[in-house]
């Protein structure tokens, strides 16, 4: 068991009441984004369907993901996390994309 | 001694603004939910402290916040409404899919494009049931929780109702207006843009188009038309259920037969645009809009915010001044931006989209901004408290 560290957006910190930027979360190996994905919304109900479709489990199309500072936005959801996230060096940042000026 | 709160979702998060009775004196509490869009948030008559948020993001999605202590304190329902015992919600965001095959509308250029979710638009909590509540969201469709929120079924019928044929308007293709009848829990009427009315007698398992008269000259090439009408809000007086009154892209109508048939009341209004209309507490032939100046310049005619009063069902308008900005004034006033209290005296309120929120407690003869710098107002709502 491999726990991660997942960096939150802020609006989503405030729908699960986390208190700064990062929260903890266990995950079995192999640790994948999908799995990953899957513990964070068992462990946060709120966020299912927030961060991924509800049916389908695709990403939503603003948010991005970071791992050790490269864009895994598009990676497959079997992707395995690499050693820094799994060792807790590096965190699995979840990120609201920057996407254009509605106010 | 009587109390009102006023639910005013914005742009950027939900205010919650009371007063007594007197409703001069106003209290402003928030912003609930901050940064979110707040479409629509109503507390249910059965359990006033019952009070359902549509809480929504382009980033995030659609969450469904509901209080039980009149505001204080938040919870998103959906799967368990409990919290983990390090404090976090454990409600699903909430889970609003399609029923069957989704199915195809028509899209902005006349293909036939598949339904998705987007958000919910307007929450329309049960008179009898506390725990019953209907949503209406985009891209069109109406879902009912009896479960006070934590799972949603859509009524599927209403989509099989020419729903190929819907198609959205500039705001999308969402609705917006859910009445209830309350003599008669069967009978719902719902409005969609840009596909019209319909009503249901039966709870939901089937429903016709309900806008035969409705002038569509610019809208619809065919006059015959049942789905297709950019229909903007409908209202009704509790006490007559069969009596409807209709702000449409253009026109105001009404209907006295429970929306077999329309005719219009713009009669003397300056522009029979606008967006929202609602219905006096206690006098039922008593009706308000906010004419808008056109379908392309979303502001006041003249500069000037005038909400116009009918006493006599339409046809006859009086502009309502008194209170109310009548220079440079450039605010529209949203669909779900109005509301009446039933205090004995009764109250109207709109909000606009400048961020103000204007109350009148004299039926709309005096006006007083109760907020004035909020986010956009994208609805507001009235509760009355003993």
């Amino acid at each position: 068991m491999s726990t991660i560290r997942v960096e939150i957006p802020f609006h989503l910190r405030t729908v699960t009441r986390i208190e700064g930027r990062e929260t903890n979360v266990e995950v079995a190996p192999p640790a994948t984004i999908g799995s990953l994905l899957d513990a964070i919304e068992v462990k946060y109900p709120v966020l299912r369907g927030t961060i991924r479709d509800h049916g389908t489990l695709t990403r939503r199309p603003f948010l991005r993901f970071y791992v050790c500072e490269e864009d895994w936005s598009n990676l497959p959801a079997d992707t395995p996390l690499p050693e820094a996230v799994l060792t807790g060096r590096e965190p699995f940042a979840i990120v609201g994309a920057i996407a254009g000026g509605v106010i | 001694m009587s109390s009102v709160r006023v639910l005013v979702g914005t742009k950027k998060g939900a205010c919650i603004i009371t007063s007594d009775g007197a409703r001069t004196d106003w209290k402003i509490d928030g912003p609930h939910f901050a940064g979110w869009e707040i479409y629509h948030i109503k507390g249910s008559t059965v359990d006033p402290n019952r009070i359902f948020v549509s809480q929504s993001s382009g980033w995030f999605g659609q969450i469904i916040q509901r209080s039980d202590d009149g505001g204080k304190t938040w919870n998103a329902p959906g799967g368990g409404g409990q919290e983990s015992p390090q404090g976090f919600p454990m409600g699903e965001s909430n889970k609003f899919v399609y029923e069957g095959e989704v199915g195809k509308h028509l899209w902005y250029d006349g293909t036939p494009h598949p339904w998705e979710f987007k958000r919910v638009w307007h929450l329309e909590p049960s008179l009898t049931d506390p725990d019953t509540v209907y949503a209406g969201v985009e891209d069109a469709a109406l879902f009912k929780s009896i479960d006070g929120g934590h799972s949603w079924k859509e009524l599927p019928a209403l989509r099989r109702t020419k729903g190929e044929l819907w198609q959205p308007g500039a705001g999308g293709m969402g609705l917006h207006t859910i009445l209830l009848d309350r003599n008669n829990p069967n009978r719902i009427y719902v409005a969609i843009s840009a596909a019209g009315v319909f009503r249901t007698e039966d709870g939901g398992q089937s429903w016709k188009p309900a806008t035969k008269g409705l002038n569509m000259q610019y809208e619809l090439p065919d006059k015959s038309a049942e789905v297709g009408h950019c229909v903007h809000r409908i209202a009704m007086h509790p006490s007559r259920p069969n009596v409807l009154f209709m702000q449409k892209h253009w026109d105001v109508n009404r209907s006295d037969d429970g929306g077999n048939s329309w005719h219009e009341v713009s009669g003397n209004l300056p522009s029979d645009f606008g967006f929202p209309i609602d219905v006096h507490a206690h006098e039922p032939n008593t009706i308000y809009v906010v004419p808008i100046k056109s379908d392309s310049e979303h502001y006041p005619p003249e500069g000037k915010l005038r909400v116009y009063r009918s006493r006599t069902g339409g046809d006859d308008w009086e502009p309502l001044t008194r209170g109310l900005p009548q220079q440079d004034c450039y605010v529209n006033v949203l669909r779900d931006a109005m509301a009446v209290d039933t205090l004995d005296q009764c109250g109207i309120y709109f909000g606009t989209t400048g961020g103000q929120v204007y109350c009148s407690a004299d039926s709309g003869d005096t006006w007083q901004a109760i907020a004035r710098d909020l986010p956009k107002v994208l609805s507001v709502e009235v509760q009355t408290l003993q």
